[in-house]
Formats: structure tokens, sequence, C-alpha cells
């Protein structure tokens, strides 16, 4: 099991405090360039280990930031403590976007990044909470972070916490029918508690989603299992963390973050066979270059 | 030691897994019960009644049962997750899998009426398989009780366990077989006989044939050693070596397939540590056909007489 990094954590904690004391516009600048940061990270790391799922990390970076950045009530020297928020990454491929965010939080120690998915390394190719602190449950199979989230903002609820679990989830993975039974678990015990993101970058695996099962009319399907939802653009930082704020209605909330897949990257903006490509080195170094503005 | 069953009562355990989950719920309030409309078949109308916010019904929904679970664990709480053994560990098993014992959180799935209980229902609703994939799982104990003191141990063992684990809650009646109540200790069996010509590793319903074959075997004059394997997983190892050294062979006896439960765990051990004559009785590789639970127990020889044969069998005309 990896340890919390003492100093990078300090840190961490501080940029909270002065984004706790900053207006929208201050923060949603802050997290513009701690997304830049996480995405190059992630692509030297990607490079260095010979695989990763490139697009989909570039396609949530900008949802993760916002919430580690602003939202979550989060320790990352007390990864386990009964009351912190949760958030619950059921896109578990997106593992190496997740890695970066843990570490510049100061879950682990940064240098560990460069073990991502060698030889025993804690950074497996998809998340292993018992490896990895600030990992709440393992994922990789789509279709199981959800029904996890709402367990666990159930038990807050029961236990009368103030805790506010996140889930978030990829487009493609609401084709998995477990996404749905949870859907309604938690509309039925009504989980205000429980915020669901969905980045909805229209692209999986081999395909549009549209094109391989459609999801659309996707809001529409939400609101009918009794959700509230707020629809935004993923990588506008400042609607994410408006869209971000608690229920008022009593009922769970789902976010539907438009998102582009490999967002930041020109050429491997919302094209398919970026899903788990690795960069060549001269694409890498035009990649950095573009993360760089 | 001769293991006789003096009290012929017969229990259903799913009422002593009731019982106990209420008196252990009563001392710790972390204690949930999750389910997936089962409230009747997992005799829980008790539970909901003095607990009724600790009851979690999903629905009939077992991914979401198993995801569940183990988010209330995350959250701070003891999840026991009951639900008809079959839906539960073949619906749910890539959440077992990846949700519960991957991720090892403390969820109790507790698999009710397991193995041909729902008899003339059919294979649909036959719980045969469960041994076997959940002893594929990693890091996962699976239990298997005999009787109702053992089904209250092995959940109260499993609630004071840290981790996953897996206990079929029978369902098909069963006398007392413990002699002295029930304890439960993973990777710890109970020897109910002694008996020095040849052994049987039972579990669960097969505990009680196993003792009334001992009795048959001893007006012949054959001293069977009756050893109640409630632990599957972990295998008391010590106890099935034992055996293999000091008896001329090793029956098990399981209501599941023997594809990959009980006896193919006592076969693996056996072959690459003291290989010994052995007779492994189970449900063999096909689908049940219809009838009730005692006439489909006897279609496959998982009977007294079924072990009778077998150890007929094993000791040939050697020993006689």
């Amino acid at each position: 099991m990896l340890t919390a990094d003492g100093m990078q954590a300090g840190r961490y904690l501080e940029l909270r405090r002065r984004m706790a004391g900053s207006d929208i516009d201050e923060q949603a600048a802050t997290l513009r360039q701690f997304g830049q940061d996480v995405r190059r990270e992630d692509l030297a790391m990607i490079q260095r280990a010979g695989l990763g799922h490139i697009g989909s990390d570039f396609s949530v970076t900008d949802i993760l930031v916002t919430l580690y950045g602003a939202v979550l009530a989060i320790d990352p020297r007390q990864p386990l403590a009964a009351d912190r928020d949760r958030l619950i990454l059921s896109k578990g491929h997106s593992a190496g976007a997740l890695y970066v965010v843990l570490a510049e939080c100061g879950f682990f120690p940064k240098s560990e990044l460069a073990t991502f998915a060698g030889p025993m390394s804690a950074l497996n190719g998809h998340p292993n909470r018992t490896k990895v602190p600030g990992v709440e449950t393992n994922t990789g199979p789509l279709g199981h972070g959800f029904p996890v989230a709402v367990g666990a903002a159930l038990a807050a609820k029961l236990r009368g916490s103030r805790s506010r679990t996140f889930v978030v989830l990829g487009d493609g993975e609401l084709q998995e029918g477990s996404n749905w039974e949870a859907a309604m678990t938690a509309s039925h015990y009504g989980l205000a508690n429980l915020t669901a993101v969905v980045d909805r970058n229209g692209l999986q695996q081999g395909a549009r989603t549209e094109e391989t099962k459609r999801l659309e009319p996707l809001a529409d399907k939400w609101v009918s299992f009794g959700w509230d939802v707020r629809e935004v653009d993923g990588h506008d930082h400042a609607a994410l963390l408006t869209s971000f704020r608690p229920a008022t209605t009593g009922r769970p909330v789902c976010v539907i973050a438009h998102t582009t897949k490999g967002k930041g990257v020109s050429f491997m903006q919302d094209r398919v066979e970026w899903h788990h490509k690795v960069p060549s080195d001269q694409q890498a170094a035009a990649a950095v270059e573009e993360l760089t503005r | 030691m001769t293991g006789a069953i003096l009290d012929q009562t017969r229990y259903d355990c799913r009422q002593a897994f009731a019982a106990e989950l209420i008196d252990l719920a009563r001392a710790d309030e972390r204690i949930v019960a999750v389910c997936n409309d089962s409230v009747g078949s997992s005799n829980l109308v008790a539970f909901r009644q003095e607990f009724p916010d600790r009851l979690i019904n999903v629905g009939i929904a077992e991914q979401d049962l198993v995801g569940v679970g183990a988010g209330l664990a995350n959250g701070g709480l003891i999840p026991v997750v009951s639900a008809a053994a079959p839906f539960l560990t073949g619906r749910a098993l890539e959440q077992i899998k990846a949700d519960v014992a991957y991720s090892n959180v403390h969820v109790v799935l507790c698999g009710q009426s397991p193995g041909m209980a729902y008899g003339e229902l059919g294979p649909t609703h036959h719980s045969i398989e469960d041994l076997s994939w959940m002893r594929a799982i990693a890091g996962l104990p699976v239990i298997v009780p005999a009787d109702p003191a053992e089904t209250r141990a092995a959940l109260r063992w499993a609630i004071g366990h840290d981790g996953p684990s897996y206990l079929r809650i029978g369902r098909f009646a069963v006398p007392a077989v413990n002699p002295a109540g029930g304890t439960f200790e993973p990777g710890r069996s109970v020897q109910l006989t002694d008996g020095d010509d040849l052994a049987v590793v039972a579990a669960g319903t097969m505990v009680s044939r196993a003792l009334s074959a001992a009795a048959q075997l001893r007006d012949v004059g054959i001293a069977l050693r009756v050893i109640n394997m409630a632990s599957i997983e972990p295998l008391d190892t010590e106890a099935v070596l034992r055996a293999a050294r000091e008896t001329r062979g090793v029956i098990t006896a399981e209501e599941a397939t023997v594809t990959g439960g009980l006896g193919a765990a006592v076969a693996a051990l056996l072959a690459q540590n003291h290989p010994a004559p052995m007779r492994i009785l189970g449900v063999p590789h096909a689908f049940a056909p219809t009838g009730d639970t005692a006439f489909l127990l006897e279609h496959f020889g998982l009977t007294a007489e079924g072990i009778v044969t077998a150890a007929r069998e094993l000791i040939g005309d050697g020993l006689r």
C-alpha cells in the first residue's frame, strides 16, 4: 500500500485554502492550469509505460481536477477518514488521469507515477484500493462503480454523515444494465448526497455511442429515473463547479458533462483510435507543445 | 465418538441465520441486511420489523445488490448481503470478484437455499455451481454450515471478520449434527466419529447422511471417520492429510457439482501431498431432472446408502 507524501499533501491543502478564498473565475483559471499539468504528466506516464487510455484520460481530466481541486472534502493524509467525500471512478480505464491527480494531491509520492503498469507497481492499468490510497473501490469492468457509489451514499445517509459521493461514469459504460439498477436504487432511497457525472464524449472503444447502441435521449432517461439533471460543458471549469453544487430537491444529481475525447491535443480530439493508442515520440512532443500553451 | 444423531428434529438453517442476525444487529448498529426482494425467502421479516431502516431492499437486481453491499462497507457499515444462492453467485459473480473480494471489503455474502433446495423449480434455481465459482475467487472464504448451531457460529465469525466471506444458508431441513453446539473457525473441521478404515469429508446437508452411513458401516465392522468440513476455503488441510494417512481411502460428499467444490479441493490436496484412493460424491456434470430435493439427492446418490456404496468400493475385498 502506498502512503501519503506529506509535503505534497500540505501543498494541496494550501491550494484548497486558496481556492476557498477565490472567486469562481480565479478558481476556474487555477483548475484549467491544473488540468493541463495533469495531461502533460499523464502523457509522459503513458509514453514511459507504452500503454494507457489517453483519449479517455484527457476527456475526464477537467472533471477530476475540478472535483479534487475545489469540491471534494478530503485529506490525503487521512484517506480512510469516516466522513470523507468519496470519488469513485467507474470508468476505471481512466486510471492514468486518476493516478496523476491523486499524486498531485499527495495521496502518494509523484515518483510512483514512473512505475505505472510496470512489474509489481501499485499503479495497475485499473485502480486498486488495496494498493493506492484515495481509490475507493476496484474498477475496470464497466458498470461496477455506480452501485458501489450508491451503497457509499446510502451508508452516509444512514449514519447521518454529511459526506457526499461522486461517481464518474463513461457514456459508453451506460450500456451496462447494472447502472440503471443503481440509478433506480439511488432515486428510490432519495440519495441527494450522490452525484453521478457522465463523461459524455460520444465515443466508446470502437465507434460512436450513437452508432453502437444509442444513448439519446440521455437526459430524459435520467429524468425518468428520478434524477435531477444538469448539462454542462465538461471542459468549462466554472460551469463544472456550478454543476457540482449540492442537490436542492432531495433527488440525486446527474451531471451530463459534454466532453471531447483526447481533449487538449488537436490530432487526438474526437478520434476513436486514441481511446488507447500510445503516441510516438514525435506525436508526444507535438502534444506537449499544445498542452503548454 | 459415534456421532449418533440423538435429536431427530429437522431444522431449516435460514431460521437460525435470521435469529442470529437479529441478535448480532442488536449489539452492533453498523450491521445492515441487504436483499433483492428476498425479505421473505431470506427470513428477514422479523429483522425488518425490529430494524426497518437497516433492511435495504434493492429490488430484483443482484448486480446492484452486491455493488451496493460493497459501497455500504466502504461507508463504514457491515452489510449482510442475502439472496437466493443461484442468483447471488451467478448473476453477480463479477461484482463478488471485483467489488467485494478483489477490493477486499467486509461484506458477508449469504447464499440462501443453496444446492438443490429449490428442487422442483429446476436447475435455473439450483445452486450447485456456487462452490466451484466462489472457491475460484482469491481471498474469499467459502463456508457451508451443516446445522443451525454451525450456521449461527459461521455468521458470527463472518460478521466479526474484517474481510469478505461467502456462506451457504441451508433451507433443506437437517438435524443438529455438531455435538457441542456450534463453533466455527476458518480452516478448521470437526471430526464427528472416530474411524480408521475410511474417512468421509462432508459438508452441509451431507454431514447427517455421512453419520447415518457411519452407523450402517459400523454394523458390518467398517469404521468410518466423519469429518464435517464447513470451511471449504480455506480447507482444513491437516485433517484431510491425517485422514489420508490413517485410513484406506477418502470419500467427499457435497450438494454441489463435482467440478470444483469440496471434492476437487480435497483431491488437489491429496494428489500433490499424499495420494489416496478417493470417491467424490456430488452432482455429476449434468443438470438435474425434475423432482423435489429429497428425490434429487437420492437420484444423484447423495444419501447414506450412496456413501456406503462408495465405502464398499474403496474397501473392495481387501479388508473384509
